[in-house]
C-alpha cells in the first residue's frame, strides 16, 4: 500500500513538472514580491488616509466622523449590490460561451422602461407617482415581467444572432454591439429622452437612524434583493446538475458536448438567466437612481469594469469586483479633499490599474 | 512472421461489426493528418498504437466528433456518425476517455458524476456502480477533479465515460503518466468492459499496457493503418517495438 502510494506520487509529479516550470525565473518572482509590496503599502495608506488624516475632505476623519464613514461603507455595500446583479448575469454568459454580450446595458435599460411602464399603468397614474401610491406587488410584479420579458429577447437574439457564431468571439461582440445601437435608438423612440424612474414600495421608502445619520431603508433593500439573487445563483451552480453542467462548460465546453449533453439548450438557458440579471438589475437601478438615454451603455461600462476587476467568467470574481468597485466609487468622492472631490471618478482607473499589474486576469480569472 | 497486411474498405466491413470505419480521412486546414483509414471492431477490445504524431489522437477526434471528418464513414450499430455533432455521437453510444483526462477543475468528484446521473437509473451504470467499480474514487467524492492523483483522475475520466452507458469507449492513451499498480487496476477495467458487452478502443503508446489490454493490434503509421497485429506478436519482436512504437529492446 504503501509503495503504491509512493508511486502514485511520483506520477503526479511527474506530471505537474510537465505541465509547469517547477522554478520561475527570478524576475516573475521578484515582480511578485513587489506588486505584492505595492498593494500593502497602498492599502494601508488608504487606511490611514481615511482613519486619520482625511480631515480636509467632505465626509472628514473616520475617527472623528464614524457616521459619515459608516454611510459612506454602507452606500458602497449597497451600490456593490446591484453592480452584482449586473455582472453577474454578464460574466456567466461570458464564462460559458466566451460571448461578450455588449448589449448587456441595453438589456438592463429597456427592463427598466418596461418596469416603469407597467408599474405606471398598474398604479394608474403616469407622472408624479408617490411611493405611498406603489404596493409592495406593485413594484415586484413590473419588475419580474420586465426581467422575464428581457430574457426572453435575450435568448432570441442568442438564438437567432448569436447561435451559428458561437466560437467567433469576435464577431459576436459586433453583433451585440450592433443590437445595442439598434435598441438604444427604438428606446428614444418609444420611452423619450427625458429620465424616468421606477418608484420603489412605499414600505421600503423609510429612513432610520444610524452613528447620527440618517439613512435609507430602499437602499439596504436593494443590498437584500442582491444578497438573494446572489445565494440563488450559488444554490443554483453548485447544487443543481444543470449549474454543474454549466460551470463544467465554463472549464471544458467540448469535453462537456462530448459527455452527450446538449450546449445549445445549456447556452439558451444561460443566456436566459444572464439577460434576466440584466434586466432585474435594470428594474433596481431605476429604482434607485433612474434611467435615461446613455443609462445602457453606462452600466455596460459597470459591468466590464466589475469583471475585469474580477476576472471574466467568474461569479466569486463578479462579488469580488462589486464590492471593491462600490467601494472606490462611494470613498473616492467622499475622502478626497473637498476641491478635488471632482477628480474622484480617476481612482475607477487606479483600481483597475492596480488590479491588472497584480492579476492580469483580474482577481478570480484563468488565463485563456 | 504472420502478420497480415491492411484489410481493404471492403472487406473490414464485416457484417454484425459494432463499429466500421471506412477511408475516413481527417485534418486541421490544409494538413491532412488521417488518411483513408479504415477498420472495424465487434464487441472486443482493440488497440491503435503508433508512434508520436501518427495520428492516433486525431482518429479519437474525428471518431467522437470533435473534428468534423473530411471524408470517409463511421458507421456505430448501424447509424452514420460522420456528419453528426459530438453529443449525438456520445448519446449514440460512443463514449470517449479523452488524453490527458481532461476532468472539469471547477467540479468534485462526485459532482462529475451527478451530472451526468439523469436517465443512467435502471442501466448498468449509476455514479453508485462507478464507485463500486472503483473503490478509490468514493473515498474522495468531495475532492476537486484537480486534487485528485494521477490514477484516480484516470478512474474519474473512465467513470463518467460509463455513464453514458455506450456501445463503446474510446480511450486516448489512458496509462500515460501512471504508475504501474494504477495501470494495472485500468487493464483490469477494461477486461470487465468487454466482459460485459461493452467494445473498447484503446490508443496506446506503453506496451505492456497495449499488449495486455487487447489482442488486436492496429498498427498506425503515418495517418494510416500500415499493419494489424497482435498483441502476442507484438510481444514477441523486438523488431515491431522498435519500428512501431519506438521501443528500443
Amino acid at each position: 500500500m504503501q509503495g503504491e502510494s509512493a508511486r502514485t506520487l511520483d506520477a503526479n509529479e511527474a506530471a505537474s513538472a510537465a505541465s509547469t516550470p517547477a522554478v520561475e525565473p527570478w524576475s516573475i518572482r521578484s515582480t511578485r514580491t513587489f506588486t505584492t509590496w505595492l498593494m500593502i503599502v497602498v492599502g494601508v495608506a488608504v487606511a490611514l488616509w481615511v482613519l486619520v488624516f482625511a480631515r480636509g475632505t467632505s465626509a472628514g476623519a473616520a475617527i472623528d466622523e464614524p457616521g459619515a464613514f459608516l454611510v459612506t461603507l454602507l452606500d458602497g455595500l449597497t451600490f456593490a449590490g446591484l453592480l452584482f446583479v449586473v455582472a453577474s448575469g454578464f460574466t456567466l454568459v461570458f464564462g460559458l460561451m466566451r460571448t461578450v454580450n455588449m448589449a448587456h446595458g441595453s438589456l438592463f435599460l429597456l427592463s427598466a422602461y418596461v418596469a416603469i411602464e407597467l408599474q405606471q399603468s398598474m398604479v394608474g397614474k403616469d407622472r408624479n407617482i408617490e411611493a405611498s401610491d406603489v404596493g409592495i406587488l406593485q413594484w415586484i410584479i413590473p419588475l419580474l415581467v420586465a426581467s422575464f420579458a428581457v430574457a426572453v429577447l435575450g435568448v432570441v437574439m442568442q438564438q437567432l444572432l448569436l447561435r451559428w457564431n458561437q466560437g467567433q468571439d469576435l464577431r459576436q461582440a459586433l453583433i451585440t454591439l450592433a443590437v445595442s445601437v439598434i435598441l438604444a435608438d427604438q428606446m428614444l423612440a418609444h420611452f423619450g429622452g427625458l429620465a424616468q424612474r421606477m418608484v420603489w414600495p412605499g414600505a421600503v421608502v423609510k429612513f432610520f437612524e444610524i452613528a447620527g445619520e440618517r439613512y435609507a431603508l430602499s437602499r439596504l433593500f436593494m443590498l437584500g434583493l442582491a444578497l438573494v439573487v446572489a445565494v440563488l445563483l450559488w444554490l443554483w451552480l453548485n447544487h443543481t446538475r444543470m449549474g454543474m453542467v454549466i460551470r463544467a462548460g465554463v472549464d471544458d465546453q467540448e469535453m462537456v458536448r462530448a459527455l452527450g449533453i446538449n450546449i445549445t439548450v445549456v447556452f439558451g438557458i444561460t443566456f436566459f438567466v444572464g439577460a434576466f440579471l440584466a434586466g432585474f438589475g435594470g428594474v433596481m437601478g431605476a429604482s434607485f437612481a433612474g434611467v435615461a438615454p446613455g443609462t445602457d451603455g453606462q452600466w455596460l461600462l459597470n459591468s466590464l469594469i466589475v469583471v475585469i476587476v474580477g476576472g471574466l467568467g467568474s461569479i466569486r470574481g463578479a462579488i469580488a469586483g462589486s464590492l471593491l468597485y462600490g467601494m472606490v466609487i462611494s470613498f473616492a468622492p467622499a475622502y478626497l479633499p473637498s476641491q478635488y472631490t471632482y477628480y474622484a471618478i480617476i481612482f475607477t482607473f487606479v483600481l483597475l490599474a492596480l488590479v491588472l499589474a497584480v492579476r492580469p486576469y483580474g482577481l478570480f480569472g484563468k488565463p485563456e | 512472421m504472420t502478420t497480415t497486411e491492411p484489410t481493404s474498405a471492403t472487406e473490414t466491413s464485416r457484417p454484425g461489426a459494432l463499429l466500421t470505419v471506412t477511408d475516413l480521412c481527417a485534418g486541421y486546414g490544409a494538413a491532412r493528418v488521417l488518411d483513408r483509414v479504415s477498420f472495424s471492431m465487434g464487441v472486443e477490445a482493440v488497440c491503435v498504437i503508433g508512434r508520436n504524431g501518427m495520428g492516433k489522437t486525431t482518429l479519437c477526434a474525428a471518431l467522437t466528433g470533435m473534428l468534423r471528418p473530411t471524408s470517409g464513414q463511421i458507421v456505430l450499430d448501424g447509424r452514420h456518425l460522420e456528419r453528426s455533432q459530438p453529443e449525438r455521437i456520445a448519446r449514440h453510444g460512443m463514449a470517449y476517455v479523452p488524453q490527458g483526462r481532461r476532468l472539469f477543475p471547477s467540479l468534485t468528484v462526485d459532482e462529475h458524476l451527478a451530472m451526468l446521473a439523469k436517465g443512467t437509473r435502471g442501466k448498468r451504470w449509476t455514479p453508485d456502480a462507478v464507485y463500486e467499480l472503483f473503490p478509490r474514487l468514493a473515498q474522495r467524492r468531495r475532492n476537486g477533479g484537480a486534487e485528485l492523483s494521477g490514477g484516480e483522475q484516470q478512474m474519474l475520466a473512465v467513470g463518467r465515460a460509463l455513464l453514458l452507458n455506450g456501445k463503446l469507449v474510446v480511450m486516448d492513451e489512458p496509462s500515460e503518466g501512471l504508475a504501474p499498480t494504477i495501470v494495472d487496476a485500468l487493464i483490469d477495467a477494461t477486461h470487465r468492459l468487454v466482459d460485459e458487452g461493452v467494445a473498447v478502443l484503446v490508443v496506446e503508446q506503453n506496451l505492456r499496457a497495449a499488449t495486455e489490454i487487447a489482442e488486436r493490434q492496429l498498427v498506425m503509421v503515418s495517418g494510416r493503418f500500415e499493419l494489424e497485429t497482435t498483441a502476442a506478436e507484438l510481444r514477441a519482436s523486438p523488431e515491431l517495438q522498435r519500428r512501431y512504437l519506438g521501443v528500443d529492446a
